[in-house]
């Protein structure tokens, strides 16, 4: 077995994922299946190799930069339209700190 | 006006000898589609005010003898994971059910700046992640061709809106085959570009390393022509590349003498005979019209699915944090604390998929296993680019199948994700070293579904794969006689 219910909780909590005990339950078996597959990597003779961390070109080191020119921002009224709620110019959230 | 069989070249045509106007052929497109959408579910929604304004605008260039643009009136279908100002963008998902993005995504305002017509939203599997179109939040695509099977994922809504003939071409989002394996299995063309040639500017973020935007067409033509509006360099998005685009369309003249072409051996090892052979056949008129075909090795292969599922989730894990019930998110109504409020939204709103990806990718983030899982897939990561740029010192252009097998029936592998990513076994090599690659209908199986050849070049030559794939379509007809009409 490569990974406990326990675990899968353990990670849940980091991904702040709420589940059931039928969903841990499905997922440990699901990530047990995949973690498996996943073995295969150590397979791989990897020695001296660098890792890649993203498809790089041969480009200069400022060739991704814009110039620095002001733009508009989006605005206070659109970023807060879909706001689940809301109040004087702010997202609002449920309580973060007991007092 | 028989919508199905439009081109792009075909609208044009007809625009500018005002045989119809913009605004006949999108009511009449709009109305097609409408109608027909039900078999399939492939647009979730349709954007009939903003696709009748564009067309007024078409029709008043065209009154004052301006040049409308190389898309002029052509409608198109655009990826629900691709944001459109004032028209709702689901990615599939319950948790941005609601959602109306206030900008519209670099490749949409392109599309639209060229005369291009969006006529609506496609179904895709929620955020982008399967390979089956089944983890939609609002229902599955069928496939046009065959109605009890997939359409492919997770670009399905797209492949299937083309194929089935309710768009002209249309945009979807490749991560690790999300373009080219629904091609495949709907019998159209789908090019996922060069990395960091399409702007993601707008494009709902899966794994950012990974991520394009490419299009979908029923001819290679036009899949060239609508690759040529949308790429190319955007200030807003620092991964895209400055390098000049070519015109396509200009080099399609069906001559392909002397192109040196590699099959890679691990690929044909476990193809089934019923892909295998349309494939084969396919490369043998390739080598008839002058190519040169070579065995080629891409040794790294038997590693791409490990390395791929835990690149890909683990930046997911990172992308998805987003939605956490606060700015966009719609909100669970459950949890006193903000911490209960981010864990029911997400536990209540994300589909069983998204979840599996989102666990996979923390865990193989998390302390303990980064270096086991993360690091050593970036390492492999490397090998699979170092294979590829090894092989095309050699040859042209890489030749191989789409996908192990034509469409499945719904329902057939969704209860085994590790089936399901296994089917991803000839997309994901291509994404992970980041060159272009694409899909072009090659004849079917015995039972008639489509099967798609894949082309794969050198970063930033789009130009010889189009080559490749119009030489072939050349020969063995457009989408190969419309598979789909049989739909």
């Amino acid at each position: 077995m490569k990974i406990t219910a326990e675990e899968v909780r353990y990670v849940a909590d980091l991904a702040n994922l709420r589940l059931s005990d039928g969903e841990v339950a499905r997922l440990r078996a699901d990530l047990d299946g995949i973690l498996e597959h996943m073995d295969k990597l150590n397979e791989a003779d990897t020695g001296g190799v660098e890792p890649m961390a993203q498809v790089l070109f041969a480009a200069g080191e400022t060739a991704t930069l814009r110039a620095d020119i002001p733009v508009a921002p989006l605005g206070n009224e659109a970023a807060l339209a879909h706001a689940p709620q809301r109040g004087a110019g702010y997202f609002k959230v449920p309580k973060v700190i007991e007092r | 006006m028989d919508i199905p069989s439009l081109t792009i070249d075909g609208v044009r045509a007809g625009l500018l000898a005002r045989r119809f106007s913009a605004v006949e052929l999108t009511a009449e497109a709009l109305r097609f589609a409408e109608a027909e959408n039900p078999r399939t579910n492939a647009y979730l929604h349709f954007s009939t005010e903003r696709a009748l304004a564009q067309a007024r605008r078409v029709d008043q260039q065209v009154a004052r003898g301006e040049d409308p643009g190389p898309l002029a009136a052509v409608p198109v279908a655009v990826k629900d994971v691709i944001v459109t100002q004032g028209v709702r963008t689901t990615c599939g998902s319950k948790l941005l059910a609601h959602y109306v993005p206030p900008y519209d995504a670099t490749a949409v305002a392109r599309l639209e700046r060229a005369g291009g017509v969006m006529l609506g939203k496609t179904n895709c599997d929620e955020f982008a992640m399967g390979s089956s179109n089944e983890n939609s939040a609002f229902g599955p695509v069928r496939n046009p061709v065959a109605l009890d099977r997939v359409p492919g994922g997770s670009s399905g809504g797209s492949a299937a809106a083309v194929a089935q003939g309710t768009a002209v071409v249309a945009l979807g989002s490749d991560t690790g085959g999300s373009i080219r394996q629904p091609a495949s299995f709907c019998g159209v063309v789908g090019v996922t570009p060069t990395y960091g040639r399409v702007s993601r500017y707008g494009l709902t973020a899966f794994a950012s390393s990974l991520d394009h935007i490419g299009p979908f067409a029923r001819t290679v033509k036009d899949a060239a022509t609508l690759l040529g509006v949308i790429a190319g360099r955007d200030v807003r998005d620092s991964t895209s590349a400055a390098a000049p685009v070519p015109d396509y369309t200009a080099l399609l003249d069906g001559n392909v003498k002397g192109l040196k072409l590699g099959l890679p051996r691990e690929y044909l090892r476990e193809l089934t005979k019923e892909t295998g052979e349309p494939i084969l056949r396919g490369v043998e008129r390739l080598r008839k019209l002058g190519c040169e075909v070579r065995e080629i090795s891409l040794p790294a292969t038997d590693y791409a699915i490990a390395c791929y599922y835990i690149i890909a989730t683990a930046e997911a894990s990172s992308n998805l944090a987003r939605y956490d019930g606060v700015r966009y998110t719609t909100r669970s109504g459950h949890g006193e604390t903000l911490s209960d409020m981010y864990r029911n939204t997400r536990g209540e709103g994300f589909g069983a998929e998204c979840k599996r990806r989102i666990m996979l990718g923390t865990y193989v983030l998390s302390a303990g296993y980064y270096d086991a899982y993360y690091l050593k897939a970036q390492k492999v990561r490397a090998l699979i680019a170092r294979d590829f740029a090894n092989a095309l010192q050699e040859v042209d252009a890489i030749v191989a199948p789409v996908s192990p097998f034509p469409a499945f029936k719904l329902g057939e592998k969704i209860d085994d994700p590790v089936a399901m990513y296994l089917s991803d076994i000839y997309t994901i090599t291509g994404s992970l070293a980041g060159i272009p690659c694409m899909s072009v209908p090659c004849g079917e199986t015995a039972e008639g579904l489509p099967v798609g050849m894949q082309i794969l070049t050198r970063h930033f030559d789009e130009a010889t794969m189009f080559r490749l794939a119009d030489a072939l379509e050349k020969t063995m007809g457009v989408g190969n006689a419309r598979t789909q009409q049989r739909g």
